[in-house]
């Protein structure tokens, strides 16, 4: 049944990483992204591959889980690692036929390419895994507020976000009852060419995009009644401070980034 | 004062020809209990949406204490004065965890942070949904999710709440829930109340009955006055309580009950009397 | 009288082998005659829903069988897909299902589906609509464009146009007014009575069940608590009033008349019982 999708990759928790403001955490992963790419050989990677274990750690969610976060990523994890393994020349001749050829400076590079993606993905699944959806919205609102003064509809955005997000569990139990009443009029939804099965899905859009109209309307309804007038004059029960905690990460943050400057000017 | 006020309300739905209200005069008093019954399409629904100034009138004028409505820099003062609740509980609450949406219309209003966590745990306590305040709206049964969001317009610190039909998506032991607690709004934070329904057993607790038809007003007094009229609710489409019911039909057999009677124990004294 | 159907241990568990898992229906057996209007009573939760989407397969169970005119009706995906003809199913507010450009196309996707004949499809469509009082006029309109009440006659018309032997109505009349409810009510009752279909109703009013109802079949906790004639079930108002039920508002007041002195039998439930118990006592005493 659809209803059984789990939603969102959030899963919460009490860590430190969990607690620190999404602003920060916003802002450490690109930090993160950067270091990452000023990787250039075994040390530096090995450094970067132990902050990441660290905060993986830290954040107590399961490996098992971020393996299972990088499966359906496998495909262009093993593309990147081939592509490298045969476009990168030098060092000992390992293989040699036709176009292909791989050398000992070929696989060095493919191994660390592929730790280089997979540190990648970790890194900002870390942050879905221990942000909820509408703190990750409040943040990027908040970090985008200065591009208000050229006239980004920053607050709507996040708005329309947050809706979004409210809503997806509510329509997947829609599309679930339309798709049961239409079935018991001998709908079929799973057998057939293509073009039949498309046309099959006819009785479930129009309904849904009925419906979802009307939801619109009234929800618009509903929040004007509750004194929504856009987001001048807004403020928040659960105002985003800053802590001393998201302090001391910005401060590892930019060791993390300072030592990875220093080995890449030294190319270790 | 009255706290609703309405005069020689006219109103046509853009792109419509038939007026759907012709001269609604209505006053509604402060601290009350009011229903307003109507079958589908006689205007009680449009009327809760010109009592905050979600509809205008094309005739006429609606005052909220005081403040006509179509006082534009006033807007925000009549929505939080009149709060608003409606039927399909899923279509009204916006945010994606309870607390957080019963904090919507404070946030709006740009109160200070710790004086809506004030108002949300107080408005939260005040339906008994505080346990859940920290649960996904989608996961609660109707009744639950009709009470956050009577909660959500309780954080407004209204003077009046108008709830239309606000049961009629709930099974039986939801509507029980959202009744009680309208009932208790009124009787203990002596918030007015104003309930659109069509189901007369909600209306029995009423301080008042306003029926409404065709978009006039055609029977207005107290839920005895009103359900004794069993002929004129009848030919309005709309039911009485089976108490009034069967008093009204041994009546018609030569009985002489008080056809205003409204509770089962009212009408079995009423009928064992006569039996003495 | 062979059952239409009969329904073997049916047990329903949701979402096994996760922390999720819950048995919505534990081990029910029940049969359903030809003609019978059984009113399927229970409030949310209490599992009536999941076992009515077993009738017609839409669920298969986790365990039991459930046969229609004696077939298994999970025995081949063939037999689980023509039983969607035989036993129609009007879900919940039905009005939100509807999708084709005219009335007339929404009513016939049923029989479309069963690959009939463009005048069988076209005697049905007009047989519906006649049982569910909606005017030949309205055929070539937009069903988005008629009010709520019609719109739900449109759906209903829709599962009745398969003529299946046996219909389901998961609560028809929620959400109308008291006339809309009367004239819903009225339609399924006539229905019945031209067709001889088995009816089966889903409702929270214990009115209409108390009213139209041969029989009631009470749902409490995934099992079936009681099933019997509305006298067999009404006179346990302490049992149902447990299971958060309430009682037929004229057997609320037959009972605080027996209360208060006054002898009336246990057999009351109606409105009209309750006035033909008391006439005769005033006259008696004149």
């Amino acid at each position: 049944m659809l209803k059984d999708i789990t939603l969102g990759q959030y899963f919460p928790g009490d860590t430190i990483i969990h607690k620190l403001d999404p602003r920060t955490k916003l802002i450490l992963v690109i930090v993160f992204i950067v270091a990452l790419f000023l990787a250039v050989d075994w040390i530096s990677y090995a450094f970067m591959f132990v902050v990441t274990a660290l905060c993986v750690k830290v954040s107590t969610i399961k490996l098992k889980s971020i393996l299972k976060g990088l499966k359906p990523l496998i495909f262009i994890i093993v593309f990147t690692g081939i592509l490298n393994l045969f476009y990168t020349q030098g060092g000992t001749v390992l293989f040699d036929w036709w176009i292909f050829t791989i050398s000992t400076a070929g696989i060095k590079r493919a191994f660390l390419m592929i730790v280089r993606i997979m540190l990648l993905i970790t890194g900002t699944f870390l942050l879905t895994y221990t942000t909820s959806p509408i703190a990750l919205t409040d943040g990027l609102e908040m970090l985008l507020n200065p591009l208000k003064k050229i006239k980004v509809p920053v607050h709507e955005m996040s708005m329309i976000m947050s809706m979004a997000l409210r809503f997806i569990p509510t329509l997947i139990e829609e599309t679930d009852k339309i798709m049961s009443a239409q079935k018991a009029r001998g709908a079929d939804f799973s057998t057939g060419k293509i073009t039949e099965r498309a046309k099959a899905l006819l009785p479930l859009l129009v309904p849904l995009f009925v419906s979802s109209f009307r939801r619109a309307d009234e929800l618009a309804v509903a929040m004007e009644s509750r004194c929504y007038h856009g987001g001048e004059g807004r403020t928040r029960m659960n105002a985003l401070h800053m802590a001393r905690r998201d302090y001391l990460a910005f401060l590892a943050g930019a060791i993390v980034l300072g030592g990875m400057i220093a080995m890449n000017i030294y190319g270790i | 004062m009255a706290i609703i006020r309405t005069e020689n309300l006219h109103f046509t739905y853009q792109g419509e020809e038939n007026e759907t209200l012709h001269g609604v005069n209505l006053e509604i008093e402060e601290g009350s209990f009011v229903a307003i019954l109507g079958h589908n399409g006689s205007g009680k629904s449009t009327l809760a949406k010109l009592f905050n100034g979600i509809l205008l009138p094309n005739e006429g004028r609606v005052l909220v204490n005081g403040i006509d409505t179509t006082h534009e820099d006033k807007l925000l003062d009549v929505r939080r004065t009149v709060g608003l609740v409606f039927q399909n509980p899923d279509n009204q609450i916006v945010a994606n965890v309870v607390e957080d949406d019963v904090a919507f219309a404070p946030e709006n209003l740009g109160v200070e942070p710790d004086e809506i966590r004030r108002r949300v745990d107080s408005a939260l306590k005040t339906v008994g949904m505080y346990e859940y305040r920290q649960h996904a709206p989608h996961l609660l049964s109707g009744g639950q999710k009709q009470r956050v969001a009577i909660a959500g317009v309780l954080a407004m610190q209204p003077r009046c709440i108008v709830l239309d039909e606000p049961t009629a998506m709930l099974d039986p032991v939801g509507r029980r829930e959202v009744i009680s607690t309208v009932t208790r709004l009124c009787r203990e934070e002596g918030i007015t109340v104003v309930l659109i329904t069509h189901h007369m057993s909600e209306c029995i607790g009423a301080d008042r009955l306003v029926v409404m038809s065709e978009g006039r007003i055609v029977a207005d007094g107290t839920p005895r006055e009103v359900f004794a009229q069993v002929e004129l609710l009848r030919s309005e489409g709309l039911s009485v309580p089976v108490t009034t019911e069967l008093i009204y039909e041994l009546n018609q057999d030569g009985w002489v009950l008080p056809l205003d009677a409204l509770t089962v124990d009212e009408c079995a004294d009423a009928v064992a009397a006569a039996l003495k | 009288m062979d059952a239409v159907i009969r329904v073997e241990n049916l047990t329903h568990t949701y979402s096994v082998g996760t922390p999720f898992e819950k048995t919505a229906i534990h081990n029910i057996n029940v049969n359903f005659y030809p003609g019978e209007l059984v009113a399927v009573i229970g409030h949310t939760g209490s599992g009536k829903s999941t076992f009515m989407q077993h009738m017609n397969g839409l669920l298969a169970p986790t365990s039991g069988h459930v046969y229609c005119d004696g077939e298994d009706i999970f025995a081949t995906k063939e037999a689980t897909r023509d039983v969607r003809f035989k036993v129609g199913l009007v879900f919940q507010y039905p009005e939100y299902q509807l999708f084709e450009e005219t009335v007339y196309k929404d009513i016939a996707f049923g029989p479309k589906n069963m690959k009939l004949s463009a005048d069988e499809i076209d005697e049905r469509v007009r047989e519906a609509a006649g049982f569910v009082g909606l005017s030949e006029e309205l055929f070539e309109r937009s069903p988005l464009e008629l009010s709520g009440g019609q719109k739900r006659r449109i759906a209903i018309a829709g599962v009745i146009a398969m003529r299946p032997k046996v219909l389901i109505l998961d609560e028809p009349t929620a959400g109308l007014d008291p006339g809309g409810c009367e004239g819903i009510i009225k339609n399924i009752l006539d229905y019945r009575e031209r067709t001889g279909s088995t009816v089966l109703l889903v409702t929270h009013s214990m009115d209409d069940a108390a009213r139209i109802a041969d029989r009631l079949v009470v749902f409490h906790e995934g099992s079936i608590a009681m099933d019997g004639t509305p006298d067999a079930v009404f006179s346990h108002p302490t049992e149902l009033t447990a299971m958060g039920l309430d009682v037929p508002q004229a057997a609320a007041i037959a009972q605080a008349l027996r209360e208060r002195g006054v002898s009336l039998p246990q057999s009351i439930y109606t409105l009209e019982q309750l006035k033909a118990a008391l006439v005769p006592l005033r006259k008696g005493e004149n």
